[in-house]
């Protein structure tokens, strides 16, 4: 066991900022599904969820409930934070789109660049859950 | 339209302070526009075009020409992205003179870290209201980045990707830290070697504390004029010949890359411009935030090939009098000034420094006429803007 895993997992995660955008996501996190934004018009996925396409500038993007697995594209560990320990990262998901996120439920000192990952929500300070991520 | 030679530099002041606990933010402001002007043989009535971003307290802009006292402004920009908001401006304010808007353009910025005051601006709602605030901001801000992490990711990729080692990003530090023991002004003056950066405590996976720049107060300021007015004045004529703005994100999450950053974009901009190479520089300030950001802007300015810049900064490369690239004369943001948290200010007033011959003579580089000076704002990690600037002495 390493000395980071060592420490309480005590970092909480602050609520997240839900704007009229965003409401549906989180209100499915609360439900525990995970969702992304994809356009009807050009198909393609786009994260963080927006109402519209940065893609192809289309009004028409519909939620797409997404497994959220995928693999860890790049990490790394904060030694100075007070509450031990945390590991901040972008995940691939499957999707072929780059999440940041944190990963738990590790030590943190043997997380791998493509390494196997799938999503879990973790309760916030007063907010709804947020999705992190754990090895698969 | 080319704007090359359409503006010069004329004065350029760092404030000397690096803890200031007795001043205001805008009195910092103030006092370096004022050693700017003096430097240029200049008045604050002589100023009608005026630039600051986010740093400027109040109102922005709005609240900084009137406690100033600049009563000829017709020309004022805040544009923001980050630290490297100020080396954009001296671009914006050369687009600004040639479409005379402008004669003479004030830059100005200050900050005081050290006082407890360096938070990073925005943030999420209160519990159960809902935000309207930056977009990403409840996908993002909720993970505890910071400069430290997200940086730590970049140099994790890049290692992972191109094999580039924690000592040869030592090699950055070590180059600076050789440079800065002869600023009188430098907040870490102590000549460090390899073993000191790899054996310094882990802040965030892979950049250790001296991978980190240095937390300080102070400020800086430059003046941009017309030809006209800078041929009226008694000071050397620094030409602005190139410049090259790019901003960069995660891209809505398709094909993600963070071993590049707008440096890609904002150089080639600038150096077809100004008609010059990489090849041709003398001398480079490149923003250095962490030693990881000074990697990747080489590559990206097409200092060295992709991948490549490992092998490129290591065994002194970026040292003056010894390297092929002599970077950060005056030691840079990992151990002069990195004042406000934000850099760019400085990247331009040492290349400034070094093509008016008044550099530290131990890092003046011989016969420097071509300097570049250029820097990202916010973060290589998420979202970020790109300035570059070429600069020639007249």
């Amino acid at each position: 066991m390493s000395e980071a895993e060592a420490k309480p997992a005590g970092r909480v995660i602050p609520a997240p900022a839900v704007t009229v955008e965003s409401q549906p996501f989180w209100d499915a996190a609360a439900e525990g599904r995970f969702l992304i934004k994809r356009c009807t018009a050009c198909g393609k996925a786009h994260w963080y969820p927006r109402a519209f396409c940065p893609f192809c500038a289309s009004d028409e993007t519909v939620w797409e409930e997404s497994p959220g697995e995928g693999e860890i594209y790049t990490f790394s560990i904060m030694r100075r934070s007070p509450t031990g320990p945390y590991v901040i990262g972008y995940v691939t998901l499957d999707e072929g789109l780059a999440v940041l996120t944190n990963f738990v439920d590790c030590d943190p000192d043997s997380l791998r660049i493509g390494q196997r990952v799938k999503v879990r929500f973790q309760p916030t300070d007063g907010g709804p859950p947020a999705p992190v991520f754990c090895p698969a | 339209m080319s704007l090359k030679g359409k503006a010069y530099i004329m004065g350029a002041w760092e404030h000397p302070t690096r803890d200031a606990p007795d001043k205001t933010t805008a009195q910092l402001h103030f006092e370096s526009a004022r050693g700017a002007l003096a430097d240029a043989g200049l008045t604050f009535d002589d100023v009608d075009g005026y630039f600051c971003a986010g740093d400027a307290p109040g109102f922005g802009g709005m609240s900084m020409v009137d406690y100033m006292g600049l009563r000829n402004v017709r020309h004022l920009d805040s544009t923001e992205t980050g630290g490297s908001s100020y080396i954009l401006h001296v671009g914006h304010a050369v687009q600004a003179i040639a479409a005379g808007k402008c004669q003479v353009a004030l830059i100005t910025l200050a900050g005081r870290p050290r006082q407890g005051q360096g938070g990073r601006p925005g943030g999420g709602a209160r519990p159960g209201q809902l935000s309207d605030g930056a977009p990403e901001a409840g996908f993002e801000n909720i993970y505890g980045g910071s400069t430290h992490n997200t940086y730590g990711m970049c140099a994790m990729r890049h290692m992972h990707d191109y094999g580039t080692t924690s000592e040869q990003l030592a090699w950055i530090k070590v180059a600076a830290s050789h440079h800065a023991q002869w600023n009188e002004h430098a907040f870490l003056k102590d000549v460090v070697t390899v073993e000191d950066v790899v054996n310094s405590r882990m802040i965030a996976d892979p950049l250790h504390l001296l991978d980190c720049c240095v937390v300080t107060d102070g400020g800086g300021a430059l003046i941009i004029t017309s030809p006209e007015v800078a041929r009226s004045l008694n000071r050397p004529r620094i030409k602005v010949i190139g410049s090259g703005e790019a901003p960069k994100g995660p891209g809505g999450g398709q094909g993600l890359d963070l071993t590049y950053s707008g440096a890609v974009w904002s150089g080639p901009r600038a150096f077809a411009e100004a008609g010059v190479t990489p090849a041709d520089i003398k001398y480079a300030s490149i923003y250095d935030s962490f030693t990881i950001t000074v990697l990747m802007q080489i590559e990206d300015l097409g200092f060295c090939a992709k991948g490549q810049g490992g092998r490129f900064v290591a065994d002194g490369n970026l040292i003056s009098g010894v390297g092929k690239l002599p970077f950060n004369t005056d030691g840079g943001g990992l151990c002069n000034n990195h004042p406000t948290n934000r850099g760019g200010i400085t990247k331009v007033i040492e290349a400034v420094r070094q093509l008016r011959g008044e550099a530290h003579p131990r890092v003046q580089v011989a016969n420097c006429d071509l300097a570049l000076a250029h820097g990202t704002g916010g973060s290589l990690g998420t979202r970020h803007g790109a300035a570059t600037v070429i600069l020639e002495r007249e």
